[in-house]
């Protein structure tokens, strides 16, 4: 895939909605277009966390390991979806395992070098930055909710 | 002289079939013991079940407002109560007082799309509003049903859930809040579902039921969305104990659950929604 076209492919997915042209350019630079089986693993708990992806299509299972339990799902991300932050927070290692449920279509992004185009442009930098933490909170509100356990409510 | 029935008197049902949807919720199917008629409702309203010598409770009726000879209740054992009834057999007695409250505007909301958000059993008193979709389907726009429970075991009527799915223009997005890594569906709260539905937040009526707290938080989802408070609709649960508004047991702000809910449209009860004095 070209890089105009991973360009347009970015501006059209909701993380990237409405960054600056200059922004989208540095970002298909650092972008591949990546598939991935059902089943197949993308990335382990501890690896180095030099990617992150923005999902096109499909569905990926963040997991965890528990002994005696096994590996359990905590998080399904679908379409549109962002997957990996740890590229971003030392010290760039993945916190859980994530495997694709289905068949999935995903735009990876080489996290080392927007690392480095964050330091250099702080503007950028910001910008993406805002966009992560707008991810992060998200997640983090749904993790409370999760945690408070909502489903078990006496009503009929 | 004749007048309108008491309703503090319960009628006799006689339990015709007990369904086990999960490890402590069973579905019961009831008709009259009396020989009379059967039990008219509206998707939304709720009946007083009560268990000789044990109590009463409010349930809310989970069957299809079109066939109103069998009267149709989900109960989760959790009480003293509940588990009574729970425990009923085929040929035994509940005694039955309703149906009260208000309802689902489902014909409020002919002309549009509709939403449906449901989290644990909050699915059981959004049952009939299905049913009286899925049997007026010519009369809306989109539909979706956003369901969330704990676990896989904690999903309600799962044999109904796999045939709503089938439906070509019904969308149904499941989710459950952990799962084992073999389950290929979605993990996840129920707000993080509401992003993917398709509709229209200018002509589209949202029902919600589920525990408060799942409630609130799908509000602020459903705000994000566009969605105006006039056009979200909500069942709300207090401690209901006569049913028509006399003994103030449920009283929630200005209004009685029993009497002018369950279900309330949001702007009406917005001003005290998340006051938790009240």
């Amino acid at each position: 895939m070209s890089t105009e076209t991973l360009e347009r492919v970015l501006a059209e997915h909701p993380f990237f909605k409405h960054l600056q042209r200059p922004y989208l350019e540095l970002l298909a630079e650092c972008a591949s277009r990546v598939r991935f089986n059902a089943g197949e693993v993308i990335f382990r708990e501890s690896e180095p966390a030099n990617l992150f992806y923005v999902i096109r299509r499909g569905k990926v299972a963040v997991e965890t390991f528990a002994p005696n339990r096994g590996p359990i799902i905590i998080q399904t991300i679908g379409e549109e979806g962002l997957l990996g932050w740890s590229w971003l927070i030392p010290p760039y290692r993945r916190r859980f395992d994530a495997r694709a449920v289905e068949l999935t279509w995903v735009i990876a992004l080489d996290g080392e070098r927007l690392r480095e185009m964050c330091e250099k442009d702080h503007d950028f930098g910001y910008e993406l930055m805002k966009r992560v933490a707008d991810i992060m909170d998200q997640r983090l509100q749904a993790t409370r909710l999760q945690l408070l356990d909502v489903y078990d409510g006496v009503r009929s | 002289m004749a007048g309108l029935p008491d309703p503090m008197v319960p009628s006799p049902l006689r339990v015709q079939r007990v369904r086990r949807e999960t490890y402590d919720t069973f579905t019961l199917e009831l008709e009259p013991a009396n020989g009379a008629d059967g039990f008219s409702f509206a998707a939304g309203q709720f009946n007083m079940l009560y268990a000789f010598g044990v109590g009463e409770v409010p349930i809310s009726i989970s069957g299809d407002p079109t066939k109103p000879q069998t009267l149709v209740h989900t109960v989760r054992s959790v009480g003293a109560v509940t588990q009574a009834i729970c425990k009923l057999k085929r040929g035994d007695v509940l005694g039955v007082r309703g149906p009260f409250g208000s309802h689902w505007p489902v014909e409020e909301a002919a002309g549009g799309d509709v939403v449906i958000v449901a989290g644990g059993i909050g699915l059981a008193p959004l049952r009939p509003v299905i049913y009286y979709l899925l049997s007026n389907r010519e009369k809306y726009g989109r539909l979706a049903l956003v369901y969330g429970a704990r676990t896989l075991q904690d999903l309600l009527y799962n044999p109904e859930l796999e045939k709503w799915r089938g439906h070509f223009d019904l969308a149904v997005e499941v989710t459950v809040d952990t799962a084992a890594a073999s389950y290929r569906g979605n993990v996840g709260v129920v707000t993080t579902l509401i992003p993917r539905v398709q509709f229209d937040p200018l002509q589209t009526a949202v029902m919600v039921c589920g525990p408060e707290v799942m409630m609130r938080f799908t509000l602020r989802e459903l705000e994000a969305r566009g969605i105006g408070p006039e056009n979200i609709f909500m069942s709300m649960e207090r401690n209901m104990k006569c049913a028509v508004g006399f003994c103030g047991h449920c009283q929630f702000g200005p209004t009685f659950i029993c009497k002018d809910g369950p279900v309330f449209r949001y702007d009406q009860i917005q001003a005290f929604f998340a006051k938790r004095e009240v």
